[in-house]
């Protein structure tokens, strides 16, 4: 099991098969800090499990959920070129904040990170809680009120484009964050400016596929959804 | 949402896909990856404390899982985007 994932990346590199994308890798944070960012999570985590509880019986919102959970499966297993020359996903936060809510995705989040820290050695379980904070909490947030404040100056298109392009990034920058707060080497400006750059200059054009997506989608379904999940989308009070 | 406006977004989602594969090139190696060669600059000492439990696959498997989770994905949107779309029709119907 030693060196794994080097012996992986090497023969990925070698095949030429981008498989790796982002995420925080297996065992790259430190202890404590692995450790914070499962206590952080877990608290949302709880929230949206409970959330999701209430659901037993609505059969319609069920649907949704399920539409929404199979929506970010296939979207973060599908791997995108990017102009760096790297590549890498896109998360389908958004649409789940869009039709469901923000609690929700705090779960649906984590869940496709376990699948894939699981069976695709993507991201990893002590990295897990830096990873569902980054993608599922400050993702979802940030699509959320970006699609509140959007829509009301604007059109809905847009609001659903902004919510997914901006909280894409958000995701990136705080992913950036995190790995240069654990890995500052002394200089924690210069160390985040490296992972940013690294990180969102990939995701700007994968946000961009990402918005066009989820407008796509959106677009193609029933539209009295919307009217009925508007209070739902607040989620946490309830 | 016209649909003239549909295609057009789906050729801009398109050609924003393609442009990097066509004239940039480049081994497409994931952003994580990379992540990885920045934290051995920054910190050559550092050696990930866990590896993980996760099963040694060879790429091939890899790849079946990924599309597999994609296919598994796109066939339960599919469901449910068309069972919507029957309802919706269903309803002018009656």
């Amino acid at each position: 099991m030693k060196n794994l994932t080097a012996k992986l990346l090497l023969v990925f590199i070698i095949m030429n098969i981008p498989i790796y994308s982002m995420h925080i890798a297996e065992g790259y944070l430190p202890f404590n800090y692995s450790l914070l960012w499962w206590v952080f999570y877990l608290p949302f985590l709880f929230i949206g499990a409970n959330k999701i509880k209430k659901y037993k019986n609505n059969l319609e919102k069920k649907q949704f959920l399920a539409l929404v959970g199979a929506f970010v499966f296939v979207i973060s297993a599908i791997k995108l070129p990017s102009v760096t020359g790297s590549s890498s996903h896109a998360t389908g936060i958004a649409l789940g904040v869009i039709i469901l809510g923000m609690s929700e995705m705090w779960v649906l989040g984590g869940i496709v990170l376990l699948f894939q820290a699981i069976f695709l050695a993507h991201g990893g379980l002590t990295t897990l809680g830096a990873n569902a904070i980054s993608m599922a909490v400050i993702g979802s947030i940030i699509s959320y009120f970006v699609y509140k404040l959007t829509i009301k100056i604007t059109s809905k298109n847009l609001g659903i484009f902004l919510a997914a392009f901006i909280g894409n990034l958000a995701t990136y920058s705080f992913t950036s964050f995190q790995l240069a707060l654990a890995h500052s080497g002394g200089n924690f400006i210069q160390a985040f400016y490296k992972f940013m750059i690294l990180f969102s200059v990939t995701q700007i054009p994968l946000g961009i596929v990402e918005g066009i997506i989820t407008v796509l989608v959106v677009s193609i379904l029933p539209k009295d959804i919307f009217i009925e999940s508007e209070d739902v989308t607040l989620g946490i009070v309830d | 949402m016209k649909k003239k406006n549909r295609i057009i977004l789906i050729i801009i989602a398109i050609i924003v896909v393609a442009f990097p594969l066509i004239f940039i090139g480049g081994e497409f190696v994931g952003a994580d990856s990379q992540a990885e060669y920045i934290i051995n600059s920054i910190n050559p000492h550092y050696k990930p404390w866990f590896n993980g439990f996760s099963l040694e696959l060879s790429p091939e498997m890899e790849t079946f899982l990924f599309s597999f989770q994609a296919a598994v994905g796109a066939g339960v949107v599919g469901y449910i985007l068309g069972y919507f779309k029957g309802k919706e029709n269903g309803k002018r119907v009656q």
